[in-house]
């Protein structure tokens, strides 16, 4: 067994099951209902979230900073709710978190952010993050954070991750088709851009809520402004895929022409 | 059966704040608004040191049940009196949703079907306003002033909460934890020390298993019970401690509403604001509040006065929606979200022990909403800023959370305010539709116009001894034969009695488009997003399963807003489905069967529960 020091990135997006609509408002590229809508951990970043909690739990002497970079008000909102769900040390970096930022000047942040951080051992480093997330689906946002670090063994898509006896660690990674890449990494310092993962979300567990947010509403009252003045990029256009779901609606047909017209759908 | 899970007493986590406030809504919003504004001096040390962490500003946490504290709640007008004190500044164009009223009507609707059931007196108005009409409709010359919110503003809860919940963690004095069910109060004799938090990882039944996790207890100087009129922790407080000599809480509404992007080119601007009556029935009301981005909050009222036993409020909301007046400018538009929510309507009357030893209650469920003026939230803000001016005041004289210091504290300043004075003019003002909706209307009048001196007279009933048999509701307009055949093709092909019943009196089916005019279950999967945590116990059960087996209307079924009740194919108690549940609280009060053990309560037991709703703009 071996002490980890796992750095989860991860930001808030947009309650992901509504359907958002980009818009250039005053300020910007902004999402048009982004204000109709509760926030939440970013899935993805939550999935990386669970799987270092665990893996912290299995490793004593573990620590778990999660480095968000995201409105304060907004954040402290969402983290009443995720620190009931697993053990971690916030770090907040006080900036948009719309997904029209630049994704090296997050990575840019995020880094900073990690470096600031007292008590971290690179040399025990294990950097987390989504592999995707719910507002910028660039998958470059880990990369480049691990880049900036100097951590160059990096794996994408990661659904499982097994600690050896001797440090090692075997990485299961998606690949094209389908199809699953076992790797084997001889220790830390190493980035994983998590898929899914393996573990459900925990449910709410108000004690470990309470002394999570005993030490994070300090480090979100003292989060700093995030510094993303230098990124000069214009977006040109912006689109989200349509929406798929088509209904239609039928009234008087009987169940089995509604079952046999269902089945020759899946068929085609 | 007992309302606590039916766990063995086992050993739980127990931890320690110095006040606990359950349930985030705008009671709560102007408790913790007013409480943390004065916790810190100006030179930005503590003007009150905590109990629970010595040499640390208290410790002030907040519970709510839904994932995020603005979900499930509803639009809103409102003079806005006590929310304008709090804000003097208050810029509206930061509040998503919010928008001054501009105009306000009072809408007297016709019946274009011919299937509502009109009392003489609207068959009377009917015909005299006729020449007058445009759209089968009556704008009315005259708004009460009663009645009047101008100049007020409209605005989402869900949003205006969010407003609030980020403004007060930026203070950074007080937490505030969605996703976190409060099981019940910790009573001690009559005081309270403090809540249970809801068992997670159990069973449908609430039953304990080795991996699940007990609730935790939380202890604290103070419990604030904001939890609203379906809340656990007040109705539970309620059974332990009785309601006040001579109260009851027997008159309920539901509210159903949507809120639905205009289409392009509807003449109705932001701040528009209508209220309607006569249409689909004479005792359901509706409203109509626009947005800024031509959108608008919309529904009905369904009372506990409306004695129809098959009371699905979806149904008649939509035939109030294709109502011509309202069609021809809602027609092309989409439906954005939906909702739920009952509303405890015995005003002041239904007004509980309002503060003990170590507990305090505001908002909706200590009886502050004014059942004459229609107006709720407002009313729910000024009680919380009262109580929390009140422990301002105990907290820095040193005093401890008596009954006696906070009814010293709170309840006189409760007593003293415009909120009361109004409540009182307001006490009889419905008494009139115990007898009909057109003595109803004529009480509201005299309550209004003549300040509460003068009222129609009538004993407000049980829900559960008004509501009559289907037999009885469709004398005269269906053969009892005919009802039971019905009943016996529905539960064939486990349909809903309800459309069947308006089917066959003359109600059109509606004409769904898919956009605006969807299936109830289809208004579920595109506006509320019903989320139910996994590892919780039901919510809702039911007391005493032969009282069901042996019920014939199963208003529940009926009346549920989610259609989360449903026909139990093999008898016995219905079934429960938590994942299409949006809290709602109907079945309690529209159960047409006593708990036989308690002839107060209905059938119908409505416990903690995580969840509901899954949208901040309703």
């Amino acid at each position: 067994m071996s002490e980890l020091h796992i750095v989860v990135c991860g930001s808030i997006v947009p309650d992901p099951l509504q359907t958002l609509a980009p818009t250039e408002g005053p300020s910007g590229w902004a999402l048009k209902n982004e204000m109709m809508l509760p926030a939440v951990l970013d899935p993805w970043a939550g999935h990386a979230l669970f799987e270092a909690a665990a893996l912290a739990k299995a490793n004593p002497g573990s620590r778990v900073w999660l480095v968000s970079l995201a409105p304060k008000a907004k954040l402290q909102q969402v983290m009443m709710s995720v620190s009931q769900k697993a053990p971690f040390e916030l770090v907040v970096a006080d900036g948009p978190a719309s997904g029209f930022t630049d994704s090296f000047e997050t990575a840019r942040v995020l880094a900073e952010s990690i470096k600031g951080i007292a008590g971290l051992d690179t040399g025990k480093l294990l950097l987390f993050g989504g592999w995707q997330s719910a507002s910028r689906g660039s998958g470059a946002v880990m990369q480049m954070v691990g880049e900036i670090l100097g951590v160059t063994e990096q794996f994408q898509g990661v659904d499982k991750l097994a600690v050896r006896d001797d440090g090692s660690m075997e990485v299961k990674e998606r690949i094209e088709g389908g199809a699953y890449q076992i790797s084997v990494v001889s220790g830390a310092p190493a980035v994983f851009g998590w898929a899914t993962g393996e573990l459900p979300e925990p449910p709410n567990n108000p004690q470990t809520g309470m002394q999570n947010m005993q030490k994070n509403m300090p480090a979100l009252m003292q989060a700093k402004p995030a510094d993303l003045s230098g990124s000069g990029l214009r977006l040109s256009e912006v689109a989200v895929p349509q929406q798929r779901r088509e209904t239609r609606v039928v009234k008087d047909v009987p169940v089995d022409d509604m079952a046999r017209e269902i089945v020759e759908w899946l068929k085609a | 059966m007992s309302d606590s899970p039916d766990t063995p007493e086992i050993p739980r986590a127990e931890m320690e704040a110095d006040i606990v406030c359950v349930g985030f809504g705008p009671a709560a919003g102007g408790f913790l608004t007013t409480l943390t504004r004065g916790l810190m001096n100006e030179d930005g040390t503590p003007a009150v040191e905590s109990a629970a962490m010595p040499g640390m500003p208290p410790q002030v946490i907040c519970y709510e049940r839904a994932d995020d504290i603005g979900f499930g709640v509803s639009g809103v007008v409102t003079k806005g009196r006590a929310i304008r004190a709090s804000f003097p500044d208050i810029d509206l164009t930061q509040i998503p949703m919010a928008h001054e009223v501009v105009e306000e009507k009072v809408v007297y609707l016709g019946d274009p079907v011919g299937a509502s059931r009109r009392p003489t007196a609207f068959r009377l108005a009917d015909k005299a306003l006729s020449r007058w009409m445009e759209d089968e409709a009556f704008e009315l010359p005259y708004v009460p002033p009663f009645l009047k919110k101008h100049p007020g503003m409209i605005f989402s809860i869900g949003q205006f909460n969010q407003w609030v919940g980020a403004n007060l963690m930026g203070t950074g004095l007080a937490q505030i934890w969605p996703g976190s069910p409060v099981a019940a109060p910790l009573v001690e004799g009559r005081a309270v020390r403090g809540v249970r938090m809801v068992d997670q990882g159990v069973g449908k039944d609430g039953a304990l298993t080795p991996g699940s996790m007990p609730g935790m207890d939380m202890k604290a100087a103070l419990t604030v019970v904001a939890d609203g009129p379906v809340g656990p922790v007040g109705r539970h407080l309620d059974r332990e401690l009785g309601l006040p000599e001579g109260n009851h809480q027997r008159e309920w509404a539901i509210g159903m509403k949507c809120v639905v992007d205009l289409p392009e080119g509807c003449d109705w601007q932001p701040g528009t604001v209508l209220h309607t009556i006569g249409y689909p029935e004479p005792e359901i009301f509706g409203f109509l509040y626009v947005y800024p981005g031509n959108v608008a909050s919309l529904g009905i009222f369904v009372p506990s006065w409306f004695d129809n036993p098959v009371r699905t409020a979806y149904r008649y909301m939509q035939h109030w929606m294709l109502h011509p007046y309202l069609w021809k400018r809602l027609q092309g538009g989409a439906l954005r979200s939906w909702g739920a929510k009952s509303l405890q309507e015995s005003g002041r009357r239904g007004e509980p022990v309002l503060c003990g030893d170590g507990f305090a209650r505001i908002g909706e469920g200590s009886g502050s909403t004014n059942v004459l003026t229609g107006s709720g939230v407002d009313e729910a803000w000024a009680t919380g800023v009262m109580l929390g001016e009140a422990v301002l005041e105990l907290m820095k004289a040193g005093k401890p959370f008596t009954r006696e210091n906070l009814e010293a504290s709170y309840v006189s300043r409760r007593r003293a305010s415009w909120v009361e004075a109004e409540a009182r003019v307001a006490e009889k003002s419905r008494d009139g539709f115990v007898s009909s909706v057109v003595k109803g209307f004529i009480g509201m009048g005299l309550s209004g116009l003549t300040g509460g001196l003068l009222n129609m007279p009538g004993a407000p009933r049980k829900p559960q001894d008004r509501i009559p048999t289907i037999e009885d509701y469709y004398e005269g307009y269906i053969a009892h034969g005919e009802i039971g055949e019905i009943r016996a093709e529905c539960a064939r092909q486990g349909k809903s009695l309800h459309d069947a019943l308006m089917d066959r009196v003359g109600w059109p089916q509606i004409p769904l488009d898919g956009t605006l005019l969807v299936s109830h279950q289809d208004a579920l999967l595109l506006g509320g997003k019903v989320q139910a945590a996994p590892g919780y116990a039901d919510h809702v059960r039911f007391a005493d399963p032969y009282t069901c087996e042996a019920c014939r209307e199963r208003v529940c079924i009926e009346a549920c807003s989610g259609q989360a009740i449903s026909v139990n194919p093999e008898g016995g108690v219905p079934l429960f489905d938590r994942e299409k549940c949006v809290h709602c609280g109907a079945c309690i009060w529209n159960c047409s069967k006593s708990d036989p053990k308690d002839k107060e309560r209905t059938n119908v037991r409505f416990l903690a529960g995580s969840g509901g709703l899954h949208s901040v703009e309703n």
